[in-house]
């Protein structure tokens, strides 16, 4: 496995997204913030920073949610769909080697959307700052430049880092739509994941209460990535939960992509 | 070939423009024809906040916004509405929902509890929900002493119950960080319930410690208030003199100017003037005056006011 083999699959990837017009979304983004901005202020009562914040951060992550999910599952399906897979593997590339490559492209892809984004909602902040008389400024909870959102935009990356990793994961054996139904709904479960963990207070059998609290670790928990409640009221996030968080995450993500990368190369494809 | 696929694409827009100007043609002369649709009356779907926090998933803050802005909008609206039936039923639910999907939510928590305490039909006139929201905020965010200030402040102002309204200031007093002067508060509102003075005090103290511009602006409105109400006991004194002097009623201001009583036509700290009833000598806001309805209950203090004349 070398890095050089996998590098050329991910830039191949980043290079499709640009082609395949991803980065439109980052136009609505760019609208839907410049509009808001301006609307916000006259229905709000004085509560269009945080708005304006809130709304950033939201769409960023519903933004990278639908290019992570309908990309990520479509990534290695779209070379078997359309057999240039044999072509592929032809080469001197290992399946382990195709899926990492596409993983990183389109982590790539995330990266470079998320960044955008977090300088979109800054440049607006500033102008909203800039706009703003000094009594008004200093009623903020938290400055309107505020360096902290930088963590939340961290979390939501690398939330959407493993979200991009179960719809991969589930795209080595099953079909696009299945892929992307199973990965948004455990996106929707891995917010839910605190009720597993308590479920002796509602079921008295201690094995089914077991099972539950299993499930727990064994789901992924995506509830801890959200911080944007604690950044826009202007309250520190720990750096020791910001590491934590992100090493599990990483290590989810690896597991992920291990056992992905097993099933698709002892995949048949004839 | 060129020329004749950029000539049909040109017909093509053309064409697309026509239909545009068609069906907005017809939307306005149906409109006109049959009157316009009215807007819905609102309505609230959801209306347990838990549920709503739950089904926000990772857009929690923003899903709070949006219950925020509603409640705000629905505020403004029934407030501007001139209907006879008008009702702010879904006010507290509205901020109920915000304030449990964003528990940090300060500023839907204080100036919740202000549309809600507002007498009606200016407010929902339901002190006793305002009282709840900020409970329930304090509960949430134990540290901000503002929310029992605020809560002591409805029982002052809005219940007439100065005993509660001294109990709150005290228990806001003993949150750490909490203003030194909120004790001697308590003290003051215990003594002196009711009057005018100490209310004066009140909104003051909120005018200079408030973070938030509207909320300054809001007791700097009560404050307008008050002036308003030492004004009326002022003019109601120069029309009782007018009266021994004459022995009869004044018919209007311009009377009491030509006996040297007032320099001019009294207006109000908004610049309306004051209304002069002649047949009862009553002195009041004019119907017009933004400081309408003037807080019953308010015992006089000293002078501190004297009415401006007109230029």
């Amino acid at each position: 496995m070398t890095a050089g083999r996998i590098g050329a699959v991910a830039v191949s990837v980043f290079r499709e997204s640009v082609r395949d017009r991803v980065f439109y979304n980052l136009l609505l983004f760019a609208v839907v913030l410049v509009g808001a901005s301006v609307l916000v202020g006259q229905m709000t009562a004085g509560q269009d920073i945080k708005i304006i914040k809130d709304l950033g951060l939201a769409a960023t992550s519903l933004f990278g949610l639908f290019v992570a999910v309908f990309i990520g599952v479509g990534l290695v399906w779209k070379e078997l769909e359309r057999r240039s897979v044999y072509s592929l593997l032809a080469k001197p590339l290992r399946r382990t080697e195709l899926v990492l490559g596409k993983y990183l492209g389109l982590a790539l892809t995330l990266a470079v959307n998320v960044a955008v984004m977090a300088a979109v909602l800054y440049l607006v902040l500033a102008w909203m700052w800039w706009t703003s008389p000094e009594n008004l400024r200093a009623a903020w909870e938290a400055p309107a430049l505020d360096p902290a959102l930088l963590v939340a935009f961290l979390l939501i990356y690398f939330q959407l880092l493993l979200v991009t990793a179960v719809a991969l994961f589930f795209s080595t054996f099953s079909s696009p739509m299945l892929s992307a139904a199973l990965t948004f709904g455990l996106y929707v479960i891995g917010h839910f994941n605190a009720d597993l963990k308590h479920f002796e207070s509602i079921v008295e059998s201690k094995p089914i209460v077991w099972m539950l609290r299993g499930l727990y670790y064994l789901l992924p928990n995506l509830a801890p990535f959200d911080v944007a409640g604690e950044v826009v009221h202007g309250q520190a996030v720990a750096g020791g939960y910001v590491l934590m968080t992100i090493g599990y995450a990483s290590v989810y993500i690896a597991f992920l992509l291990a056992a992905g990368a097993h099933i698709f190369a002892r995949r048949d494809f004839k | 070939m060129t020329r004749s696929r950029a000539s049909g694409s040109l017909a093509f827009g053309a064409a697309l423009v026509a239909l545009v100007a068609c069906f907005v043609s017809l939307e306005v002369w149906r409109d006109r024809v049959y009157g316009e649709p009215k807007p819905g009356d609102a309505v609230l779907y959801v209306r347990s906040g838990a549920a709503v926090r739950r089904m926000s998933l990772s857009f929690a803050p923003f899903v709070s916004d949006i219950y925020w802005v509603r409640a705000v909008q629905y505020y403004g609206a029934t407030k501007l509405s001139n209907s006879p039936a008008k009702s702010y039923d879904l006010l507290y639910p509205l901020l109920d929902i915000t304030t449990s999907v964003d528990p940090r939510f300060n500023i839907a928590y204080r100036f919740g509890a202000i549309f809600l305490a507002e007498g009606y039909p200016g407010g929902a006139g339901r002190p006793d929900l305002a009282v709840k929201l900020l409970q329930k905020g304090f509960r949430a965010n134990p540290g901000k002493w503002q929310y029992l200030q605020d809560t002591g402040f409805v029982y002052y102002w809005w219940l007439g119950d100065y005993k509660k309204a001294a109990y709150w200031f005290d228990r806001a007093a003993a949150v750490e960080g909490a203003p030194w002067w909120l004790k001697s508060l308590a003290a003051v509102t215990l003594a002196q319930g009711g009057d005018r003075r100490s209310s004066r005090a009140l909104w003051e103290s909120l005018r200079e410690t408030a973070d938030n511009a509207w909320l300054r602006n809001n007791a700097a409105f009560r404050l307008q208030q008050l002036d308003a109400l030492d004004a009326i006991d002022q003019l109601t004194a120069a029309v009782k003199t007018y009266e021994a002097r004459t022995g009869a009623r004044p018919a209007s201001w311009a009377a009491l100017v030509r006996a040297r009583l007032l320099r001019g036509v009294p207006l109000d700290p908004t610049g309306t003037p004051f209304t002069l009833d002649p047949a009862t000598g009553a002195v009041g806001l004019a119907p017009e005056s933004r400081l309408n309805p003037l807080p019953t209950g308010q015992q006089a203090g000293p002078p501190a006011f004297p009415p401006a004349p007109a230029r």
